[in-house]
């Protein structure tokens, strides 16, 4: 057997020069990776306004209010792409809120047996991890077949409205719409559920203790409970529809022309920077940085908002 | 001044009682709410099972060795496959892991382990949710100017590489969130056990807190991979897509999400059915990669 080395239980141990030097460089070095964040944000915002200068200066405000986009004369106005990321944003949210709120409410307020509960969360975060492009896929091979008889019934029996006032041919804002409510669907099940997991259980106990109804409890105690998470989850799923590319420009059909059917083809930011990017040149690559300047501040605005919501909002209970 | 007497016990018998009442006004309105939401939940979950089904059939019949190994055919010809697509897709993403997941678990380090709770962190914090709002699209216009235009590799101007960067930008936020929240899901107790036998704070970090918090960084780094393998926005005028097979990462590659976009716009037979098949293997891939992120959050929870 050997004996235990002698220890000397009262001597400070000094760190050796190496250990001391990998503490200080590991934690400069985590330093510099957390600041690249920074970094890179403050990079996207230079490197895009500094491309769009050219045609802030040519174009003005006035890029935001026309909606000439003509390479051949060099006049480019941005309206079209403008109105046509606002109006599918919106009208896919008005769409996927109600559906989304619902299909949270189904899965987290015991209607169902918790296995069949936990099946369905499932299958609706699954539908968020489909990659945009093979939605659009879906949307341009199967979807806009199946519903052009649809939207043909919505022009025929409201074609007098100004919203419905073309026939609908193919690719088009409505069919963009709709996939749309499919990808924003799954973001706002999630964070729904989540906020409403997270409503304590006493609040529930409680509601249903003086006597009210699963839907008394749910409409009056707690939805206002969780209502700030969930309309900070309808923002940042706002700003998601309308940063999203791949799926809409296969499915708007890539106007230029302005129109305000939703039956007829229309245009977004994203689209448009992703039809017409790779080939431009020359003063249209500054207005299409120009139109990306606009949707970043646009998103960037509904992200903020959506954190100051969520901080704001919430209440004490 | 008259006071009403207080109802007798058998006067609340005769209108309320303790059983369930399905024809109550109250109740029947709560049966349409749960038929309602319960309607909600299956418009919700049918897309999911729709787009599943079309690209089984359709991409799974097409699914063949030749789909897997050849390349993609002329247009107007027929046959041919989506090899270079698939190589180019796993290049991409290894560019982005390799770059995102060590400056992602650095930041989320610093964020968890030294950062004081001043501006800095604050700032790193809202400019990592912002960086994650920012459309897929802004990343590749960025990359676009920074890296294609500049033509900053070799005098190349569509790159490989120029994909993967744009790519780990965006996997960025995901893998900083998750490395930051799992880190804060350890025990004080064990960083203070390791301070205590004398390890020092890189020790701590790297063999205690870090294999600790391997359970949800996994998750999200696999789920971040997951989703970088299937954007298309920010490769198309990055990476943009070639016909051939890789050659090198300083040239342009071909990857299967830039394969079904170029291919499903195309008026030719062939080229759809291929954006089909690329479909197919790629929602496989992404699908697995889910399920492999959820197996790893349950199986290791223990």
């Amino acid at each position: 057997m050997r004996s235990a080395p002698p220890i000397d239980a009262f001597t400070l141990r000094r760190r050796p020069p190496q250990e001391k030097l990998t503490d200080i460089g590991f934690r400069q070095l985590t330093l510099v990776l957390a600041a690249s964040v920074g970094i890179i944000l403050l990079a996207i915002f230079v490197t895009v306004f500094t491309g769009a200068r050219e045609a802030m200066a040519t174009f003005g405000l006035r890029f935001l209010t026309t909606s000439a986009w003509d390479p051949v004369n060099e006049q480019y106005g941005a309206l079209i792409a403008i109105y046509g990321t606002l109006v599918t944003a919106v009208l896919s949210l008005l769409i996927a809120v109600p559906i989304g709120l619902g299909t949270a409410i189904f899965i987290t307020e015991d209607l169902l047996p918790r296995s069949l509960r936990d099946v369905i969360g499932l299958l609706v975060e699954l539908l968020a991890a489909i990659p945009s492009v093979v939605l659009g896929l879906w949307a341009i091979f199967v979807m806009e077949p199946a519903i052009r008889p649809f939207l043909s019934l919505l022009h025929t029996t409201l074609g007098w409205t100004p919203f419905f006032s073309t026939e609908p041919q193919g690719p088009g804002t409505a069919p963009a719409i709709l996939i749309l409510v499919v990808m924003v669907l799954p973001i706002i099940t999630a964070i729904s559920r989540d906020a409403l997991n997270q409503v304590p259980i006493e609040l529930r106990q409680g509601a249903y203790g003086v006597g009210t109804t699963r839907w008394g409890a749910i409409f009056n105690v707690i939805l206002p409970a969780a209502v700030s998470s969930i309309m900070g989850g309808v923002m940042l799923s706002l700003g998601r529809a309308m940063g999203e590319t791949m799926a809409v420009t296969m499915i708007i059909g890539n106007s230029l022309n302005f129109s305000l059917s939703l039956l007829a083809p229309g245009n977004t930011i994203a689209s448009m920077l992703a039809n017409q990017f790779g080939e431009a040149d020359g003063i249209q690559v500054s207005a299409l940085m120009y139109a990306a300047v606009v949707l970043m501040i646009l998103t960037f605005v509904v992200n903020v908002l959506a954190q100051w919501i969520v901080r704001r909002l919430s209440l004490r209970y | 001044m008259s006071v009403t007497s207080p109802p007798t016990t058998s006067q609340f018998t005769e209108r309320l009682t303790l059983h369930y009442d399905p024809g109550l006004k109250r109740n029947r309105l709560n049966q349409i709410a749960n038929a309602v939401a319960g309607t909600f939940a299956a418009l919700a979950v049918i897309p999911l099972f729709l787009v599943l089904i079309y690209v089984l059939i359709q991409g799974g019949r097409l699914l063949s060795l030749q789909l897997l190994t050849e390349l993609p055919p002329a247009p107007g010809l027929e046959g041919g496959g989506i090899g270079n697509a698939i190589l180019g897709t796993i290049v991409v993403t290894l560019i982005a892991s390799l770059i995102a997941i060590p400056v992602g678990v650095g930041g989320g380090v610093y964020l968890s382990e030294y950062a004081q709770d001043g501006w800095f962190s604050k700032f790193v914090r809202f400019g990592n949710d912002v960086l994650a709002g920012v459309p897929s699209i802004i990343c590749g216009v960025f990359i676009y100017s920074l890296i294609v235009a500049t033509r900053i590799f070799f005098d190349q101007s569509f790159s490989a590489m120029a994909g993967g960067i744009a790519l780990s930008v965006l996997m960025l936020p995901t893998v900083i969130k998750t490395t930051y929240e799992g880190l804060l899901l350890v025990p004080q107790e064990m960083r203070m056990g390791a301070y205590g036998v004398g390890a020092s704070r890189f020790v701590t970090i790297t063999q205690i807190t870090l294999p600790a918090a391997f359970t949800p960084i996994a998750t999200g780094v696999v789920l971040g991979i997951a989703r970088a393998a299937g954007e298309t926005a920010p490769l198309i005028f990055t990476a943009l897509f070639s016909p051939f097979w890789p050659e090198g990462l300083f040239n342009p590659i071909a990857t299967m999400s830039v394969l079904i976009f170029n291919f499903a716009i195309m008026p030719y037979e062939a080229q759809n059915q291929l954006a089909w098949a690329a479909s197919f293997v790629l929602v496989l891939m992404i699908l697995g990669a889910n399920l492999l992120a959820r197996w790893i959050s349950h199986a290791t929870r223990a």
